[in-house]
């Protein structure tokens, strides 16, 4: 995937391309404002990675502004130490798609950059997700594996949706709290991994081959092939 | 801007307005003292020559011009004060009767009233008059002599300008005496702000105990400076904790870097110490979002998403996330829920408060334990009580539960930041309600009150 970073600290900077390379995406990097937005505005990305304060007299808000304004709907990630609710929300309200507040884990930055590229190129509703012998039925909300009825709770039934939706890539216990409990909090035990857990005893157990694997320092990941 | 000095002194405006309403008011006394003497004089003077006019105008109808000499003549001779002025004139302005010589010369028209000097016995005097014109070309004129009263109205003049000056003075001390009021009282106020301001915190604004409006004012002064100082002990014991707290875990990761890049003789050893301490430093920020998040909540600044809510589905999802976490140690989690549960405030920071509640229940349960969650929607607004049998808290640590970083010895071995409750007392203040602290008989018994305003303009 292509992808824009802008962002003025050298070291952050350096790390995130790294990281982005290294994960096999090409990534273009700009170091202040009014040179981010002109090449977000003059070439096509799958997604953006904007700091919020920039140097150049155009701050990352107002970049996002620029580019909602003129129907660039490239999927955004706000990178920002402004942590604060609030601050949180004027970057949503700008046109964000997610927003990250710094420091970070760079396995939470490519995760969820990867799933905002991902979202970025929907194709049409989806009323059935396969992934492997694993099929999961959005309308009559069955979930089969091999041919085999699972019984789910509602709560097991989207977390399994959202780790099939993300098949592929890894997701964060954040991104899970966020995505399937709607929680804006960090709770201070870890109830993702036992939820996670539970449903494993579900969908991998009885059937051999495991789909959910753990991604080491980062979340999960569902996919056929092992990690 | 020369002058304007001079009026930015508040007390020098008070003392201007007090000076011109003593004047003001002292001078509608004298208009008034004037109106009521010299003026009755003036007014008497005039009614008795109406009266003399309508009774020499019957004579003149009655007895004709014989009739009316005689009556003047009459009157003089009666005139015990010798104040009344008559003079008859024929045509030719040739004097008939009276007691001037001559026809003074400054009175042409009958109507308005004079007020003339005339000679009469030889004597110079001061006269107000009035003339008549009678049929076939006769004159009358009728008037008193009113030099004495002249003398009395100037003397009552003379008084009364007097009394102004000496008003006038005294308005003047007067408004000194009150800018030196204002200024003495004022002085207190800002004496203390002073020392305030120059970091003696200690100070408080004296009380007259007079219970007057000043004495209002500096109780509210004193009252804010209270609330500032909690607020200010409040801020040093965060940096003394932030100072205490972190330093444990920093210094941790910073040995396990130094010891890394010291010690470690594998790439293996040397990436498990950078993780630990990756680890280590990712917990730092977390107690750090914590302490922000807890300030943020404290700061009043999120009552703005307050709305009116249904606590029901909030708490349940709350219920249910715990509710695995709990089975897998072995815990029960018994939610006792009502369908619905109306209440008003914000709906994340309700739950965050209650996950936080079930979190510390569920952490701190035995083995075979039972976690209750429930929840009531009272006239008085929403009760959430979440009971463990755990350890408790002592009943004389439980007032400092609820203090950032507080770690009660049950606590020491399990993880946690001791910010738990501190977010959960912050939120339940923040609508205006609070965190109660019990004993469960064994365990811990916290009852979140968070009323319902009954003006929910939000």
């Amino acid at each position: 995937m292509r992808i824009l970073v802008v962002e003025d600290d050298k070291d952050v900077a350096g790390f995130v391309v790294r990281g982005l390379r290294e994960a096999g995406h090409v990534v273009e990097h700009k170091d202040n404002g009014r040179d981010g937005l002109f090449m977000a505005a003059s070439e096509t990305f799958d997604a953006m990675i904007l700091d919020r304060m920039l140097p150049g007299g155009i701050d990352g808000l107002r970049i996002l502004e620029t580019l909602r304004g003129q129907k660039n709907a490239v999927p955004v990630l706000i990178l920002s130490a402004l942590a604060e609710v609030d601050e949180r929300v004027k970057g949503l309200k700008a046109g964000g798609d997610d927003y990250l507040t710094k420091p970070f884990a760079f396995a939470e930055l490519l995760s969820r950059v990867e799933a905002l590229a991902r979202r970025g190129k929907a194709e049409g509703p989806v009323t059935k997700l396969v992934v492997d012998d694993l099929e999961l039925d959005l309308l009559s909300r069955q979930v089969k594996r091999a041919g085999q009825k699972i019984d789910l709770q509602p709560r097991e039934f989207r977390l399994l949706e959202y780790l099939m939706r993300h098949a592929g890539q890894v997701v964060t216990r954040t991104m899970l709290l966020e995505g399937v409990w709607d929680y804006h909090f960090d709770p201070q035990t870890n109830v993702i991994d036992v939820h996670v857990s539970r449903l494993r005893q579900k969908v991998d157990k009885p059937f051999g081959s495991p789909l959910i694997h753990t991604a080491r320092n980062a979340g999960y990941m569902l996919r056929a092939e092992p990690m | 801007m020369t002058d304007t000095g001079l009026f930015r002194s508040a007390g020098l405006r008070f003392a201007v307005v007090y000076a011109v309403l003593l004047a003001a008011s002292a001078a509608a006394l004298a208009l008034f003292l004037w109106w009521a003497t010299a003026g009755l004089l003036d007014r008497q003077t005039e009614a008795a020559i109406r009266a003399d006019a309508q009774g020499l105008s019957e004579r003149w109808t009655e007895g004709g011009l014989p009739g009316l000499i005689v009556t003047i003549e009459d009157r003089l001779t009666q005139n015990i004060d010798d104040d009344a002025i008559y003079l008859l004139v024929g045509p030719g302005m040739q004097r008939l009767a009276g007691n001037l010589e001559r026809w003074p010369g400054s009175i042409s028209d009958a109507g308005p009233w004079y007020e003339l000097p005339v000679r009469r016995a030889g004597m110079r005097s001061l006269a107000r008059v009035q003339s008549y014109d009678l049929p076939g070309g006769y004159h009358l004129l009728i008037g008193r002599d009113v030099q004495v009263r002249a003398q009395l109205r100037t003397l009552l003049t003379d008084a009364l300008l007097w009394a102004l000056v000496i008003v006038g003075g005294m308005a003047t001390a007067g408004a000194l005496v009150v800018r030196g009021l204002f200024r003495s009282t004022l002085a207190n106020v800002s004496a203390t702000a002073g020392a305030i301001a120059a970091g003696d915190f200690t100070q408080r604004v004296k009380l007259s105990g007079r219970g007057d409006e000043f004495d209002q004012l500096a109780e509210v002064i004193n009252e804010m400076l209270d609330r500032i100082g909690r607020l200010m002990d409040g801020v040093r014991q965060v940096s003394n904790s932030i100072a205490h707290d972190l330093r444990t875990p920093i210094t941790r990761a910073r040995t396990r870097l130094e010891d890394a890049l010291l010690h470690a003789d594998t790439p293996c050893t040397l990436r498990a110490a950078i993780e630990r301490a990756t680890m280590d430093l990712d917990g730092i920020v977390a107690v750090f979002q914590a302490l922000l998040r807890i300030a943020e909540i404290e700061a009043g600044s999120r009552r703005s998403a307050f709305a009116r809510l249904d606590a029901a589905p909030l708490l349940e999802s709350v219920a249910e996330l715990y509710g695995a976490v709990a089975e897998e140690r072995g815990v029960t989690l018994a939610a006792n829920l009502p369908a619905v549960l109306p209440g008003y405030g914000d709906g994340a920071l309700i739950q965050q408060a209650v996950a936080n509640l079930v979190d510390n229940a569920v952490k701190f349960s035995p083995a075979g334990g039972t976690v209750r969650l429930d929840a009531a929607a009272t006239p008085l607004g929403l009760r959430i009580i979440v009971a463990d049998n755990g350890p408790g808290i002592p009943a004389l640590e439980r007032g400092k539960a609820t203090e950032r970083f507080y770690r009660g010895e049950a606590a020491r071995s399990t993880p946690g930041s001791g910010l738990g409750l501190a977010l959960v007392q912050a939120v339940a203040q923040l609508h205006g309600g609070e965190l109660a602290l019990e004993d469960n008989r064994p365990g811990l018994r916290a009852i979140m009150a968070l009323p319902t305003p009954d003006n929910q303009d939000a």
